[in-house]
């Protein structure tokens, strides 16, 4: 039995146990899939990209290329440029992607490698790209990772023509394919002519055909990122995540923004479609609002299952942020909201959501791990866990139900493929929430107490 | 089908392809090297080789001293079982920040041993060194020795930075972390039995091969390092036999056991019955044990058919298929040769990330000569040969499952993420039912 965690809560300071976030390599990694014949790079120790390989195949289930720069003793004294040098030549001669994004790694941020000048030095092909960004794994959490490679692509490649191109840019934030597919499709319904970016649809939820893609179909284009500087609007999701390229856009375009939460939920789902029709000066058409409709009659179908259950949610800040706000619609108290991810804004965001609801006795914290979540949940316990993978053990140590929702889900599939977002993403969170309470009734229940009819 | 398919001149050294490998010129696969920088390697680090060899011990803690990264993707993924604690499970790392790396992480590194120890009692921590610490110049040995005194505990330090090597150089620094555990024990006396050494208790397959032990008569000390604890991996220096299992990792752990402590070595293998059999056979040979030996004998002939009788059943489904290999070690890569080779399943493409000169030519020598051969390939060149090979069936690792689902290819995982305990005769009707699930689903009719 995975029990292992003691119920008194002691200061820890140095000890990370069972952490809530990882480093920002594998973000950037993420990020640059989402760009269409793109290869992330990864510029630091080969085993650096085999676990960022790994680990995202182990959530998406489908195969993620990168390539590396395999350092070596030699590199981690002399510097990695010769390094990537090589690799980038290597790279485009095997594998001809479009362009290359670097990302750089603790060991070559610590040795000082200057990207800027190896990119400098390089024999690019013609109408090749190579672009960087600087991820330190000791800064931040893979969320950080996410949007500095964003900013790489924006600083590298995104220009300002003076012609608008009419269009708004939409970040979706660090969300699944599902969810991006989702977005799009409520902006479409919306009449909102759009360059999402990134874009992992297509490029992580790829379909099988029967041969191996090194680049799917899927991903922002590359003169979609050009043009993402002649944008009308940047419409960016995912307060914590999306921020700083929206500021950047800001900065260096002079484009206007609306930083919006994940579209998690009724309330935030009608901010970002009110966003969109501000947009196109569209009404909403039918189609959304007869999902919301469902939606809030799917609510009100199952409140009395939901109302007063306490749950703890955790991962990534803008996904659990998303996850609580649903949960305060369900009526539910969301009595631990956790993020590994070291930024106190998400603190604020969150205790702003439990004072909408008039909840006081929630607890939500930031740079956290799951050992200290486990303790507060054996304190004082919740009815529900909601979060990734790694809280099945908590979850079994104390007997409760466990919907798995947000990064990584390693040991389920279909997650990826559906959405969170929109009230179609909603729904589906309700789902699995309303299920997992009902099924444990279920389970656990007098004979005499089951019903057919819930 | 053209465009992503062409293999790196540096590359060709390591693939024996007979469109251009001249097998005439006596020098064999090129490998026991370094990545070509900028192809997509399937392989890890230093720090991975020796995290992965040590994790099995089930009641040590091991604190990653490094960014979150190296310790997240490492939180439990081995698939190693317990039949005791369950603390190597758990994931402890001092998550080093910007200003630790500026100032060093020396300081933090004794603050969380002292916060673990506070929070738990351990015996025994193992202090893994990543990358940035070795630039860094946290000199985590003199970290490790105070809090050694501090505690009255064992604290072990592996200096492993990752780009220090390949991931056979961490299974190295792992096997010097366990001699330095075991060295002030070396003088206990010793009693009849062997360890088993190279074996991780992958879904269980220390227990089995340590149920054949104990049938035919031989009593097992020890075990390095599946299923193994602090205490019992103390007991090590008692046995008069090593065997060894996984020959990459834990021969170098047999060598110096050998040359400190006088305990001499076999290689074994347990993979298949023709390895399972002659591995029995042989610990009775080296432990001179004429009534093990007789069991032993009487034993695998009964299985041997036994597993004969239930391979037979579903050879009509399996022969005449066609199978790619891409596993770790080299050791490995032959057992699965020749367990195909049993069920009529030939071998067209077989490959490893860090395999041996010898170990290839045993490859060479038991395939046919159209057989491709790769050290360290990457998935482009895996992809030319299992299209070209017309391979029904990828034996790999996680990071070769989508691959070959997107070619369409059947696939059984023989690595940390195998379901069934693939050792011993148990393990062949396992693999055979693996095998057979995959290879016989109706989802490839699907994909057609």
């Amino acid at each position: 039995m995975l029990d292992l965690t003691p119920k008194e809560l002691k200061t820890r300071e140095a000890l990370r146990i069972n952490p809530c976030k990882t480093c920002q390599p594998v973000g950037a990694m993420y990020a640059a899939l989402g760009v269409h014949r793109c290869m992330p790079h990864s510029h630091g120790s080969q085993g650096c990209a085999s676990y960022h390989r790994t680990f995202l195949s182990r959530h998406f289930k489908d195969p993620a290329m990168a390539s590396t720069s395999s350092f070596t003793e030699g590199a981690s004294v002399f510097g990695g440029g010769s390094n990537v040098k090589t690799a980038v030549r290597n790279v485009f001669e095997i594998y001809n992607p479009d362009i290359i994004a670097i990302h750089t790694t603790c060991l070559s941020e610590t040795i000082g490698d200057d990207m800027n000048v190896y990119i400098q030095d390089m024999d690019i092909p013609e109408g090749k790209y190579v672009v960087h960004t600087n991820t330190p794994s000791y800064v931040g959490s893979h969320i950080n990772g996410f949007y500095n490679m964003m900013s790489g692509f924006i600083n590298y490649l995104s220009k300002k023509t003076g012609v608008s191109n009419g269009k708004a840019a939409i970040f979706p934030g660090f969300v699944n394919p599902g969810d991006m597919r989702e977005t799009k499709r409520l902006a479409k319904l919306m009449g909102v002519p759009y360059i999402m970016f990134p874009d992992t649809s297509g490029v992580m939820d790829a379909p099988m055909t029967g041969r191996f893609e090194m680049y799917p179909r899927g991903g922002t284009t590359i003169p979609e990122i050009i043009s993402l500087g002649d944008c009308k609007k940047v419409i960016a999701l995912g307060t914590i995540t999306s921020a700083e390229p929206a500021e950047l856009m800001k900065k260096k375009f002079k484009i206007p923004f609306s930083l919006l939460p994940l579209p998690m939920g009724i309330e935030a789902t009608d901010r970002l479609i009110m966003e969109l029709a501000g947009f196109s000066m569209q009404d909403v058409p039918y189609e959304l609002e007869e999902e919301r409709g469902q939606l809030v009659d799917i609510l009100l179908d199952s409140h009395q299952y939901t109302y007063q259950k306490s749950c703890a949610i955790f991962g990534d800040p803008d996904t659990v942020l998303g996850l609580t706000a649903i949960c305060t619609e369900m009526g539910m108290i969301p009595k631990y909201v956790i993020t590994g991810h070291p930024k106190e804004d998400f603190v604020r965001e969150a205790d702003a959501l439990f004072g909408k609801y008039g909840l006081t006795d929630c607890k939500a914290r930031a740079n956290a791990d799951l050992f200290e979540l486990h303790q507060l949940i054996k304190n004082d316990p919740v009815d529900i866990l909601i979060g990734t993978s790694y809280g099945k053990a908590i979850a079994k140590a104390e007997g409760i139900p466990f919907v798995r929702a947000g990064f990584p889900i390693l040991d389920r599939y279909v997650h990826s493929y559906l959405p969170l977002v929109g009230y179609s993403g909603t729904m589906r969170i309700v789902e699995k929430i309303t299920n997992a309470i009902m099924d444990e009734t279920d389970r656990n229940c007098a004979d005499e107490d089951l019903e057919f009819v819930m | 089908m053209e465009k992503n398919l062409r293999i790196l001149e540096e590359r060709k050294k390591s693939i024996r392809d007979n469109s251009f490998f001249c097998s005439g010129n006596g020098k064999g696969i090129s490998c026991e090297r370094a990545s070509v920088s900028g192809t997509v390697s399937q392989r890890a680090c230093v720090y991975s080789g020796a995290r992965v060899v040590l994790n099995p011990v089930t009641d040590a803690y091991h604190i990653v001293h490094g960014p979150i990264g190296c310790s997240s993707y490492t939180w439990d993924i081995r698939g190693s079982l317990s039949s005791g604690e369950e603390t190597y499970r758990q994931s402890f790392s001092t998550d080093l920040r910007e200003t630790d790396v500026i100032f060093g992480g020396e300081k933090k590194l004794s603050a969380a041993i002292d916060e673990l120890v506070a929070e738990k009692s351990p015996k025994l921590i193992f202090v893994y060194a990543t990358c940035i610490v070795g630039v860094i110049g946290d000199d985590i040995e003199a970290v490790c020795r105070k809090a050694s005194e501090k505690h009255g505990i064992r604290v072990i330090p592996v200096k492993a930075p990752g780009f220090s090597g390949t991931k056979s150089q961490g299974y190295k620094l792992a096997c010097d972390a366990i001699m330095e555990l075991i060295r002030p024990c070396s003088g206990i006396s010793r009693e009849n039995g062997v360890n088993i050494l190279g074996d991780f208790n992958l879904a269980g397959e220390i227990w089995t091969i340590k149920s054949y032990l104990k049938k035919i008569g031989i009593n097992v000390i020890s075990t390095a390092t599946g299923d193994s604890s602090c205490e019992s991996l103390m007991r090590l220096p008692a046995a008069r036999l090593n065997i060894v299992q996984c020959a990459g990792s834990s021969v170098y752990l047999a060598d110096r056991m050998q040359e400190e402590m006088g305990i001499p070595f076999i290689k074994v293998s347990f993979f298949g019955w023709e390895d399972t059999s002659s591995s029995l056979i042989r610990v009775a040979e080296a432990l001179g044990d004429m009534k093990a030996l007789e069991k032993a004998i009487a034993f695998t002939e009964a299985e041997t058919s036994k597993a004969k009788e239930f391979i037979e059943e579903f050879k009509p489904r399996l022969k005449g298929k066609k199978a790619a290999i891409y596993v770790g070690g080299g050791f490995k890569a032959i057992s699965l040769i020749r367990q195909f080779n049993e069920m009529g399943i030939k071998t067209v493409v077989v490959g490893t990330q860090n395999g041996k000169a010898d170990e290839y030519e045993i490859m060479s020598r038991i395939t046919d000569e159209d057989t491709v051969i790769l050290d360290d390939a990457n998935p482009s060149e895996l992809e030319k040969y299992i299209i070209e090979k017309e391979a029904d069936i990828l034996v790999g690792g996680v990071k070769e499952r989508p691959l070959a689902y997107k070619l369409g290819v059947a696939f059984c995982d023989h690595n940390h993420e195998r379901r069934h305990s693939l050792v011993g005769y148990e393990g062949i009707r396992n693999f055979t039912r693996e095998i057979n699930i995959s290879i016989n689903s109706p989802v490839w009719a699907l994909c057609k």
